[in-house]
């Protein structure tokens, strides 16, 4: 449906390379396994109705107002984003392999780069990951060969998705250990870590806001660690870094976090965007493409493809990783948001969200049986106990209210019991808290 | 385009005015929450850019015209199937009900997600003739990555952790040799016969009772397709062990053969590439890994199911090599290539193999004298050439020529990949191109050759019409410079 060439065209291009049909040209393929049958429709759609179909099978999602975080997040994209993004000549380019025709690529990569290493106040940064679980697990595997080591210490409070993921890159591999590090109030605890702490410890990892949306304390966390030579690997979500302490200030020597919330859909799990950015002794570890500034020959300003030699496509099996792809698109989104917002917006956005969600709990509180599970500060998702079935609290409230109140966590922490994780944001209005509110009260 | 040679390179940062503001957040909901505390609190702004609305539209707008892209240039990157992308994809992901779906939604408010998943699985199953399929692996290199997972997994069910050798023809992609190692396996590199094919006696001499798995690219990057499949696969299995096939260049295939018929047992698709989502400048892609029944069970969680006529995300799944990333796959390249092949009937779809192939002999044939192709035989979707002699008598590299094909409005090919031809040049025209500017190419291609004896300067001098000359890599390596 998309071929540029005619039935005449072919024909003559078959004559110019010297061929009398077009099973001449595949004769190196043999021949019976050549048009396989296939048990697909016999008619393929036009445009019209497949666009149909589309928006048919969209509708069969059911759209409610959801109080689900847990990692993805529901944040406004501003026009001017969309916009940009869509420009055929940023959407339709290719790795800048050809640095003179790729200066806007990678001229937004550096812009990238800088971002994050500002937003997190780390050294370095790449040009990005899959999602914040890859990024998580890279760096923990950057961590365990800088080290030659493989124990990995990580906190209660970690995206379990996270680790399970960071197993998954290990392999499952025996030769591993992989220790939870006990918590106190949801939060990590330093003399729990500190038994745990030793000279076979490769990294201590952990995530600020954490899975519960608290606030960790790290400043003791990354002293500790390196006191046994271990480094430390912090997890963050960008958009809390407008208020919280950055896991730079806090001693990371790996901070990586999901830029989804940076002004990406949410689109039932991607793409989505791995932040990961490293002190600066690493940067040689890091996986993964780089754009780095440079000069011309009459030296003017220019940027290329940089410290090729960690990957994949040079180094073949000593890389520091078999990235290739990346999500640079999704990563030009977050540059040209963060750029849309300056530092005061982002402040303004991180203020917005952790008012919400402190609204939002304070609301939820109120109501008799329900509580807080952890005390400590959280920044726009909480973790709340309830006094009943949480699983069945969201079933109803969704077949019946139209609202989705929050992840019940049983499935993640079963020790936890019935909780909610419930998240809010800017998006989130007065009337939705209110509407949240009163269906939560009438279903318990 | 407008005069690109006119860079304005300053930085965001460097255009950026304090308190200029676009984006304001009032906050929706006021609320006296006690502020962070001090000890948790960030304590110096971030240095991001400054500016208006405007500012950043017009800064973002300019980089993006200092850029070649499909949209606006022919891009015939070898291995990299840079086709044309139907708009109409974009306006589907970007329906409300599919990008404002959260991942954690429960399967009761996403059946229509996962009914374009389940269905979408099932499709691409019967299109490689294999059995069972994962959508989790956000990349090709994501999608070798659990390949392998699962190859080990294989192996370790069955008792055989003494496997731990993966074969890699040096006509394979970097990616491979380099999931390989990353796995902890051990990547054995076996050189090509001179057809550029897997030399099978080579081949018999490293297969044995610790090779895991052979990972084959089909067609290879020499753009030949392995003849000798089945033999090779046979040998494989003999031995013990699994064929894994890298399907980067699916494009030359799809709708002509059924690799599960080959013999292979794991597969990967670049959902990206032959399914047509845009690059995006290296990303999103997405990828696919489908295996054959007995490798079904170790797939990655979770996986699509249909059960009482209902979709469901299924995450019991005992053999499981487990998660591969957070959430499902990416999913918003996923409804793309679901789209794309809603609009094709199998015959249309191998139409589309027909088309890249014909395209790429084309252009092998009409630069055969001042551009010889490492092989004499018709190529798949993909040809490899070399800088013909006259060019090389006077000094002129295939990087030379790279540089000035930008001067004439292509962007180059894939250049000195595969590593195994010297000065190769690497050419995929897909078949979305016509004919005429496959003409075109091969015209500003033939000017080049023959500026070889007239100008040679100019040939390695080129670019002179881009907006920078040629950049200084060794200084960018040497003294990195990453950000502001």
């Amino acid at each position: 449906m998309f071929i540029g060439n005619t039935k005449k065209d072919r024909e003559e291009m078959l004559k110019i390379i010297g061929v009398n049909s077009f099973s001449d040209l595949v004769k190196q393929v043999p021949e019976k396994f050549l048009y396989p049958k296939f048990k697909l429709p016999a008619d393929g759609m036009d445009e019209m109705q497949a666009a149909a179909a589309m928006r048919t099978l969209a509708s069969k999602n059911k759209m409610l107002k959801s109080f689900v975080g847990a990692g993805a997040y529901a944040r406004y994209i501003p026009a001017a984003l969309k916009a940009l993004l869509s420009r055929g000549e940023f959407l339709t380019a290719y790795t800048p392999y050809q640095a003179e025709a790729s200066q806007g690529i990678l001229q937004t990569i550096y812009e990238y780069q800088s971002s994050m290493a500002a937003l997190y106040e780390m050294d370095y940064g790449n040009a990005s990951m899959y999602d914040g679980a890859s990024a998580f697990a890279e760096a923990v595997r950057a961590a365990v060969r800088i080290t030659g080591r493989k124990k990995v210490l990580y906190s209660y409070g970690v995206n379990p998705q996270y680790i399970a993921t960071l197993k998954t890159y290990f392999g499952g591999g025996e030769d591993y250990k992989f220790i939870q590090i006990p918590h106190k109030d949801g939060c990590l605890d330093l003399a729990g870590l500190e038994g745990l702490l030793d000279q076979e410890t490769a990294c201590v990892a952990a995530q600020s806001p954490n899975f519960f949306g608290l606030a960790e304390d790290f400043g003791k966390v990354s002293e500790l660690a390196k006191a046994q030579g271990a480094l430390f690997v912090a997890a963050a979500d960008p958009v809390s870094l407008g208020l919280f302490r950055t896991p730079g200030a806090q001693g990371a020597d790996f901070a990586v976090g999901e830029g989804q919330g940076l002004g990406l859909p949410l689109s039932y799990g991607g793409p989505y965007l791995g932040i990961f950015t490293c002190k600066k002794e690493y940067v040689r570890q890091m996986p993964g493409r780089i754009s780095g500034l440079t000069k011309d020959k009459d030296g003017k300003r220019g940027f290329v493809l940089t410290l090729q030699a960690r990957e994949q496509h040079i180094r073949r099996d000593k890389a520091a990783s078999n990235i290739c792809s990346n999500e640079a698109l999704c990563a030009l989104g977050a540059t040209i948001y963060l750029a849309l917002l300056g530092p005061e917006g982002l402040k303004e956005l991180a203020q917005a969200n952790y008012d919400a969600a402190h609204a939002a709990a304070e609301r939820l509180c109120a109501i008799k049986g329900i509580s807080l599970k952890f005390k400590g500060t959280f920044f726009n998702e909480f973790t709340l106990a309830l006094p009943c079935d949480a699983r069945k609290l969201r079933s109803r409230l969704i077949e019946k209210e139209n609202i989705d109140p929050g992840l019940p966590l049983k499935d993640f922490y079963p020790e936890l019991g019935d909780t909610l994780l419930v998240c809010a944001t800017e998006t989130t209005t007065e009337e939705d808290v209110s509407r949240l509110e009163k269906a939560v009260r009438e279903s318990i | 385009m407008n005069d690109i040679t006119k860079l304005d390179n300053r930085l965001s940062i460097e255009k950026s005015a304090p308190g200029r503001r676009a984006l304001k957040f009032k906050g929706r909901i006021k609320h006296g929450a006690a502020p962070v505390p001090e000890t948790l609190r960030r304590k110096t702004a971030p240095r991001l850019p400054e500016l208006s609305e405007f500012d950043a539209v017009r800064h973002f707008t300019r980089l993006s015209k200092i850029n070649f892209s499909v949209d606006s240039h022919f891009y015939p990157l070898g291995s990299c199937t840079m086709k044309y992308n139907p708009r109409v994809n974009e306006d589907i992901a970007a329906l409300d009900g599919f990008a404002g779906l959260h991942p954690l939604a429960s399967d009761e408010t996403a059946q229509g997600t996962l009914e374009c998943l389940y269905d979408l699985q099932n499709r691409l199953c019967e299109l490689c003739g294999m059995d069972a399929i994962t959508l989790q692996p956000a990349a090709g290199a994501h999608s070798e990555f659990t390949g392998l997972l699962v190859a080990r997994a294989y192996f370790a069910r069955k008792g055989q952790k003494d496997r731990v050798e993966i074969i890699v023809p040096d006509s394979a992609h970097g990616t491979n040799p380099a999931t390989a190692s990353m796995l902890g396996f051990s990547p054995v590199n076996i050189n090509s016969g001179p057809d550029g094919r897997v030399d099978l006696e080579v081949l018999k001499r490293h297969l044995g009772a610790k090779t895991a798995v052979v990972m084959l690219t089909v067609p290879n990057t020499l753009g030949i397709f392995e003849s000798n499949i089945e033999t090779i696969t046979k040998m494989a299995h003999e031995a013990g062990a699994l064929v894994y096939m890298d399907g980067a260049n699916f494009n030359a295939l799809i709708g002509l053969v059924k690799p599960g018929e080959l013999g292979v047992d794991i597969m990967h698709l670049n959902m990206h590439k032959t399914f047509s989502t845009p690059h995006g400048g290296g990303g999103p892609g997405a990828g696919a890994i489908a295996v054959k029944k007995y490798l079904d069970s170790y797939l990655p969680v979770p996986v699509i199911k249909k059960e009482g006529g209902r979709f469901l995300a299924d995450f019991n799944r005992p053999l499981t090599v487990g998660r591969v990333k957070a959430f499902f796959g990416n999913t918003g390249v996923l409804l793309k290539a679901y789209a794309y092949m809603l609009m094709h009937s199998s015959r249309e779809l191998g139409e589309i193999a027909e088309n890249a192939i014909i395209n790429a002999n084309y252009a092998k044939a009409l630069l055969k004298d001042c551009f010889p192709a490492h092989s004499k035989e018709h190529c798949m979707h993909e040809c490899v050439l070399t800088p013909g002699p006259e060019m090389t008598k006077q000094g002129i590299k295939t990087l030379d020529i790279a540089k000035r094909l930008l001067d004439y409005g292509f962007h180059a090919p894939t250049v000195y990949f595969p590593l195994i031809v010297h000065e190769a040049i690497m050419i995929e025209p897909t078949e979305t191109e016509t004919r005429e500017t496959i003409d075109e190419f091969a015209s500003a291609m033939k000017k080049i050759s023959a500026e070889a004896a007239s100008d040679p300067q100019k040939v390695k001098d080129a670019p002179h019409t881009m907006p920078v000359k040629r950049l200084d890599e060794v200084q960018a390596a040497r003294q990195p410079n990453l950000r502001w």
